[in-house]
């Protein structure tokens, strides 16, 4: 969409085939010193891949461009602090967050909002108005035009409150056993392929089964009462890359117990008596 | 846990893996593709105006592909009209999942009325055939 608005010339860095940023590919990409902005997940929501966020912000600097971190899957499962990790740009939706639909956060450097105009007019973003001339409100404010969603932000504040109150230190050691028991359990049936390798990762586990089609995989897991997704996750691309259509994908949240892993992993041998 | 399998019965499963009409033809009169953006599926229809012999290569789940075949079955030796009046009776099946006694073996995709997202499996190939009928007529 910036390509077609803007004439952005879009560059893609290769992943590691353990699902890795592949820093070699990313070098190469910024060589002639012309890349802007470093846009990239704080953690895959097909391969549970954390990306080293610190380590990235560090080598866009580094070559003067900004970055970026899509969070929308990471503020779930892991403490983000935005200042450590020297992030430029920071963003997570609300109902991933257990939260409400319709509301999300973009966190920027008050410094870059400060030299940035409105993308939109309305109430409550201006500091004066005339004829002549209109001045904007200081940042939030000039980005935060018209009547906000009230009900939505009081939502996804009781959601961070009540996810900070649980604490992330006890989420993630919760989902990290989860992770290991998951992979432990999964990788013992036969057929059954786990995507992505990744050192650091989380709670989310991508996998196909022989020919089995994902979807004909959901739908019987689905008859047993168990819920995966499956498809190709809003990443088109990666699918590519990793030779697959689709993939299922099992994930797991600070309420998810390792009695529902084993059910799963129950479930997937039935589904494989009757799919392979 | 025998309701598990409803769906996925030895039919469906027989025809997903040894379907009788997969495969180009030697030739054709028309064809059309079908594909669903949301899960990548494709079905590549061939229609044979002679006897109305349907063939398909698919590219899919089970329910699809199952469907696909079974279509090829019910379809052979109808007439465009015929055809437009199996869809649509195929489609109500489908998506009730009350049976229909004219309708065969395609009953055997009645669950997937059970399945919002996966009616468009099952109703995809017959949605492709309907658009070779339509390009062949305008020939």
């Amino acid at each position: 969409m910036l390509r077609d608005s803007h004439g952005i010339e879009l560059r893609i860095a290769k992943i590691t085939d353990a699902g890795e940023i592949d820093f070699n590919s990313l070098e190469q990409q910024f060589a002639d010193g012309k890349v802007k902005l470093l846009a990239v997940t704080h953690m895959s929501n097909v391969l549970g891949t954390y990306t080293p966020a610190e380590r990235l912000a560090k080598f866009a600097h580094e070559r003067g461009a900004k970055i970026l971190l899509d969070g929308s899957q990471a503020v779930v499962h892991r403490a983000v602090d935005v200042q450590t990790l020297d992030a430029d740009f920071y963003v997570f939706s609300g109902h991933k967050l257990y939260g409400p639909t319709g509301i999300g956060v973009l966190y920027g450097k008050p410094e870059i909002l400060d030299a940035m105009p409105p993308f939109m007019g309305g109430g409550d973003m201006i500091a004066s108005v005339s004829y002549q001339k209109s001045t904007w409100a200081k940042p939030p404010q000039r980005f935060e035009a018209g009547t906000p969603a009230i009900l939505e932000t009081i939502g996804l504040g009781a959601a961070i409150d009540y996810v900070q109150n649980i604490g992330f230190s006890a989420i993630a050691a919760h989902e990290r056993a989860l992770t290991d028991h998951a992979i432990a359990t999964l990788s013992q049936i036969e057929g059954l392929q786990i995507l992505g390798t990744a050192q650091d990762r989380g709670g989310v586990i991508s996998f196909t089964m022989q020919n089995a089609h994902a979807h004909d995989i959901a739908t019987l897991l689905d008859r047993q009462g168990i819920a995966i997704r499956a498809g190709h996750h809003c990443a088109e691309p990666l699918m590519g890359r990793l030779g697959v259509t689709s993939t299922a994908r099992a994930s797991f949240a600070l309420y998810t117990t390792a009695a529902e892993i084993d059910a799963l992993a129950t479930g997937l041998t039935r589904v494989k008596q009757i799919l392979t | 846990m025998s309701d598990t399998a409803e769906l996925y019965q030895s039919l469906i499963m027989d025809r997903t893996r040894h379907p009788r009409h997969a495969g180009k033809p030697a030739a054709y009169d028309a064809e059309a593709e079908g594909d669903n953006p949301m899960c990548g599926d494709r079905v590549h229809i061939y229609l044979n105006r002679e006897n109305t012999a349907v063939h398909h290569i698919s590219r899919g789940c089970a329910i699809m592909t199952a469907s696909a075949d079974l279509m090829a079955d019910a379809v052979a030796g109808l007439t465009a009209q015929e055809i437009a009046a199996r869809k649509a009776a195929f489609e109500a099946m489908v998506t009730t999942g009350a049976p229909n006694p004219d309708l065969g073996d395609l009953n055997a995709l009645a669950g997937v009325s059970e399945y919002r997202s996966r009616i468009r499996c099952a109703t995809l190939p017959w949605s492709a055939l309907a658009q070779a009928l339509e390009d062949e007529k305008n020939v």
